[in-house]
Parts: structure tokens; sequence; C-alpha cells
């Protein structure tokens, strides 16, 4: 499209101006800064001592320091998970200031070109599109307390799905989010889960422009509160309340009622519970998937090119990150309808779990990582530094490897 | 700015600029109170870091005795120790004396892991302290003890019951330090 290209001018215009006058550059990283060790850590200490024969004594070498050491200055240097909570670094620039280090005056052309960029974005387009989105939003909580009026039906149930997706439509135009939406013939069905990657609150605009879903959330107040009341009104939809949800039983529980209901609509789920930056996927939570029904994977890759849509919600409020959206260019983004999936026989709720997010990971093109999204404000368990403690053990110790063996020593084991 | 680094570049052995700025803008992420110093909570929060047994002496090794604050300066003169040796070809000065990254110094980096008190000498206590930390809860005092005894015995060659730098170089002669104690950097 013609934006990226001029976005590519933009920013070869900057580097070339920078290098003229002699300032250094800054070239964002994409794929890490520093090389790590292949081996795992169990392997790189097993090496020291006389392999496999099990010592008469614990062994303890002086050099199994260093290993420990290394690894820990390199998470320092560079760490799979802290950087997957702020925005991802683009390579090219975008013309607005928020997304690149090397933004100084160079030229006068540039600047023109970003000057006439801000004057569009927040004269033209920004009203235009505040005006759109209090319009889908005032429509849907109009439109569905009209049709909860109605009796139960089909008629009802209709009129719901073409309310409701008119005005998620309406939101989209609000948010100039370009959908690009691939094999929809996996779209999900009624008495399944829908499970999807987050990055953003505007995924559930993006999913439900486009399907129906029933809505799993806490209860707000205020005007979150009244759009929530008004969408029950004409369709199930799953709101819990704040004491509810400590109640892992209870939410459960009304899960398993609902998708049970092959009348309802599929229930849609963010496993991650919060927001990640769009360039991997993290832990799932394993309560959608206790539940035992089909599960309707998603993949949904925003083209950072266009606009950043990951919300880090510790640095902005929601009001803040909205504007943030619709004083951008746009949204640009992919999303992957995959075949459904199912729990197999002797798997687990957690293997179920990974097994889901290493194929969304992989349709989406992100990094698959075990570590929990909850790290964004909360500490890690110590339970992991255990588990290196006790890997650690077993070596001292000259226990010969098993063949579950710890594989996976930079990141937690599952719980 | 990135120009102050120059003077601590001089310092410290060859690193390229692109590696400077990474390093600075690393620094500036982990910086939460962006008041252009880390402090013991900034490196908690990597989880990596916090899970690794031996974490807080890591940690401790970016401070400066008695100081809660590390700067650009002093986050970067203590990674300096994990340069890559062969990058010393550049550096041939004479007068800029040993490179934070020689053998030498990996060592003393990883003696001072043990050496909490910093008189010079790793003591049985010293010893254990560290080997608690790596096992946790699975070894039990006993069995421990008898490690740190063996292991003493083994290194310590004047017979005072501690292990000093050189015994400790001596013991670790055979061991590929420069490997196992750098970090090598993409680009």
């Amino acid at each position: 499209r013609a934006c990226a290209d001029v976005f590519q001018w933009a920013t070869l215009r900057m580097e070339r101006g920078a290098r003229e006058k002699n300032q250094q550059l800054y070239k964002p990283y994409s794929n890490g800064i520093i090389a790590k060790e292949l081996v795992s850590l169990e392997q790189e200490i097993q090496e020291v001592r006389r392999s496999g024969i099990p010592a008469p004594e614990p062994e303890f070498d002086m050099s199994d320091i260093f290993s420990f050491c290394r690894r820990g200055v390199e998470s320092i240097v560079d760490d799979e998970v802290t950087k997957r909570f702020t925005a991802e670094e683009l390579e090219s620039w975008n013309l607005l200031t928020r997304s690149n280090y090397n933004f100084h005056h160079i030229s006068t052309r540039l600047t023109v070109l970003w000057g006439v960029g801000v004057l569009v974005r927040y004269a033209i387009l920004l009203p235009l599109r505040v005006t759109l989105a209090f319009t889908g939003v005032g429509l849907l909580v109009v439109l569905t307390s009209l049709i909860g009026l109605l009796p139960n039906g089909w008629v009802k149930s209709s009129l719901s799905e073409k309310a409701h997706l008119m005005c998620y439509r309406i939101c989209v135009r609000a948010l100039t989010a370009i959908i690009t939406y691939h094999d929809s013939e996996n779209k999900p069905k009624n008495g399944g889960i829908c499970v999807a990657n987050h990055t953003s609150p505007i995924d559930v605009i993006i999913l439900a422009s486009d399907g129906c879903y029933a809505m799993v959330g806490q209860v707000h107040g205020g005007l979150m509160g009244v759009i929530q009341r008004a969408m029950l009104k004409a369709c199930p939809h799953i709101w819990f309340e704040r004491s509810e949800v400590k109640d892992r039983h209870l939410v459960a529980k009304r899960l398993s009622d609902h998708v049970a209901d092959k009348t309802k609509l599929p229930i849609l789920i963010f496993p991650e519970g919060t927001c990640i930056n769009n360039t991997s996927v993290m832990m799932f939570k394993k309560g959608s998937f206790e539940i035992g029904c089909t599960v309707y994977p998603v993949a949904i890759k925003y083209d950072p090119r266009f606009g950043d849509a990951f919300w880090n919600s510790s640095k902005f409020g929601m009001v803040n990150y909205l504007l943030h959206m619709m004083s951008s260019w746009g949204v640009v983004c992919s999303v992957w309808y995959l075949p459904p999936m199912r729990r197999e026989e002797g798997e687990d709720a957690v293997q179920f779990a990974n097994r889901v997010k290493a194929a969304i990971a992989r349709k989406g093109g992100l990094a698959d990582l075990l570590w929990d999204g909850g790290l964004k404000r909360e500490k890690v368990k110590k339970v992991f530094k255990e588990e290196q403690q006790k890997m650690y053990s077993k070596v001292l110790v000259g226990v010969s490897e098993d063949s579950h063996g710890s594989e996976v020593v930079r990141g937690p084991a599952l719980e | 700015g990135t120009y102050g680094i120059a003077q601590t570049v001089r310092e410290l052995s060859v690193i390229s600029h692109s590696q400077i700025t990474r390093l600075y803008s690393r620094f500036h992420s982990l910086d939460k109170g962006e008041n252009g110093a880390l402090s013991r909570e900034d490196f908690q929060r990597i989880p990596e870091l916090a899970i690794n047994p031996l974490g807080d002496r890591i940690i401790n090794a970016f401070f400066p005795e008695g100081e809660d604050q590390v700067n650009f300066r002093g986050f970067m003169r203590t990674l300096a120790h994990f340069r890559p040796v062969e990058d010393n070809e550049k550096n041939k000065d004479p007068n800029s004396g040993e490179p934070l990254n020689s053998r030498n110094n990996k060592l003393l980096f990883a003696f001072r892991l043990y050496d909490l008190d910093r008189d010079d000498k790793i003591s049985r206590d010293e010893l254990l302290q560290v080997l608690r930390m790596m096992v946790g809860v699975n070894i039990s005092d006993e069995q421990l003890g008898s490690i740190a005894d063996r292991t003493i015995q083994e290194a310590d060659t004047n017979g005072d019951m501690s292990i000093s730098f050189s015994e400790f170089i001596k013991v670790l002669e055979k061991v590929d330090v420069e490997q196992k104690m750098s970090i090598r950097f993409l680009h």
C-alpha cells in the first residue's frame, strides 16, 4: 500500500540525514542482542563431570557457578519476558514521533510531512472517529435494550445478531481497522469456546465484528456497566461479580452450563489474562481448557508498521489508549481461524492449553513462551527457583538424567 | 546521552557504539524509577534472574561497596567483565593495564561471588553459603558440610582451611573460563 511506501521513504531519509550529520543511528533489535547457549543449564554443568556414571560421592566443582553466573548476567542484558510488556520496536518509521528514537529535525521535507500528518490525524481523523465510536456504542445500547423486550426465540436471536454485528462494524470503522480474516470455514460454532491471544481491548471488537460471541468478563460500573447490562438483554453473556471471580468452581460451572446449551453463542476468552505486546504468546491459564468442550483457536497479529495496538495498562489508562489508537493512522491486522481442537486421551488441561497456544503462536508468527503474563505485575513464584535448585542438587549428587529431565531450564515448569 | 559514555569506553576494552546504545536502552528500560540509576529491585524484576539461585549474589556484584544504586557507568563496568577475550586483540595499549575481561579478572569476578566479606579468602562458611544457595533444601547440612570440606581439602595448598585467590586460580586452570564467562553480542 501507498502508506507503507511513504513510511519506508521517511525512514530512509531520516537515516541518510543522520549519517550526513555524523550522528549515530539507533537501530532497533529484532532478534535479541546476544547469542545465548543452546545447551540447557543442566547439560552445561553435567559436561564438567564424568558423564553417565553416578559418582560415589557428590562432586562440587567450583566452576559450576560460572554457568549460573553467566546466565544470570545474560538475562540482565536481554531476557525473554520483560520486553513483552512494552511496545515492540519498529524497523521503519510511521510518522508518529512516539515510535522512533532517531527523530530529530533532519530535513524540512520530512518535518513538513510529519506536520501534515499530525494535522490530518488530529483535526480530521480523530473527530470523525470519535463520533463514529459514540454512534456505535450508543446504537449498541439502544438496539439491544429494544431487542430485549422481545420474547425469546428465533426472531430475537437473529435481530440480536444483526444488531451486534452492525454496531461492532461501526466501531471497526471508528478505528479504521483493516482486518483480513483467514480460514473463515473454521469460525467458532455454538457450544464451543473461542480462545485468542490478547494484545488490546480492540481484539474483542475485531473478532466480534465477524461473528457473534458470548462475552466473559467482570461486571463494571459506569458506562461499561450500562453497556454490559444492555448487551445481556439481547443475548446471554457471562458477566461475573468481582467476588465470584475468585471462586474457580463457580466460574467453571457457569462456563460449562453455557457451553452445554447449544442455542447459546460460543464464548470468547483470552487465556493469557492480560495484554501482551503481540511479539509472543504467553502462558494460557488452564481454566478454559478444563471444561471439556471444543476449543476454537484464533490467532490475531497486528501489523506493527501502521501503529502499535498494544495496550500497556501500567502506562496508559483505557481512555488515553483509545484516543491514542484513534489518532494513529489506523490498525491493520490479520485474523486466522484455526481448526477446532479437542482435549485428547491422556492429555491434561495444561498440556492441552500448551498445544493450543503453540498452534496459535505458529500461525501468527509469534514466539511461544511458557512464562506467565501475570509477571507484568507480579513477582515470579519462588517454586521456579526451587526447581533450579532441585535440578542442581540432582547433578551434584550424581543422579543420572531421567527421561523427563528438566529440559526447560530457561522457563518455568508448568503448574 | 551516549557521548558521555565515550569516557567510559576508553576505560573498558573495545566495545562498539551500537552495543553501547543497546545496553543504554536496556538500562533505561530496567530503570522503572527513571532516575538514571538501577536499584536492586529493578534487577529482581527480571524473572529469569529472580529464579537463578545465585541471582542475589550476581545483583550484588553490580553495586559498589555499601551503595544502593548503580548508574550506567557502573552497569557497563560490571558487564565489561563478560566481553569475549579475543576482542582484546584490538586493544594493545600498554598503558591501559589489564582489561576487565581478561581471564584473571573473570576469575576474580567469580571469586568475589563466594568471598562476601572481601578478605581475599573463601572460608568454609562462605563456601557453605553459596552451596546452600545453589541446592536449596535438597541436601542435608551434614552432606553439604562434607562436600564443602572435600572441596577445600582439594584446593587448599597452604593449609589455612580456606581458599585464596591463587589457590582458586590453580583449581580452575583447566577450565575454559573465557568461554564460560563471556557473552557474545550479535552484530
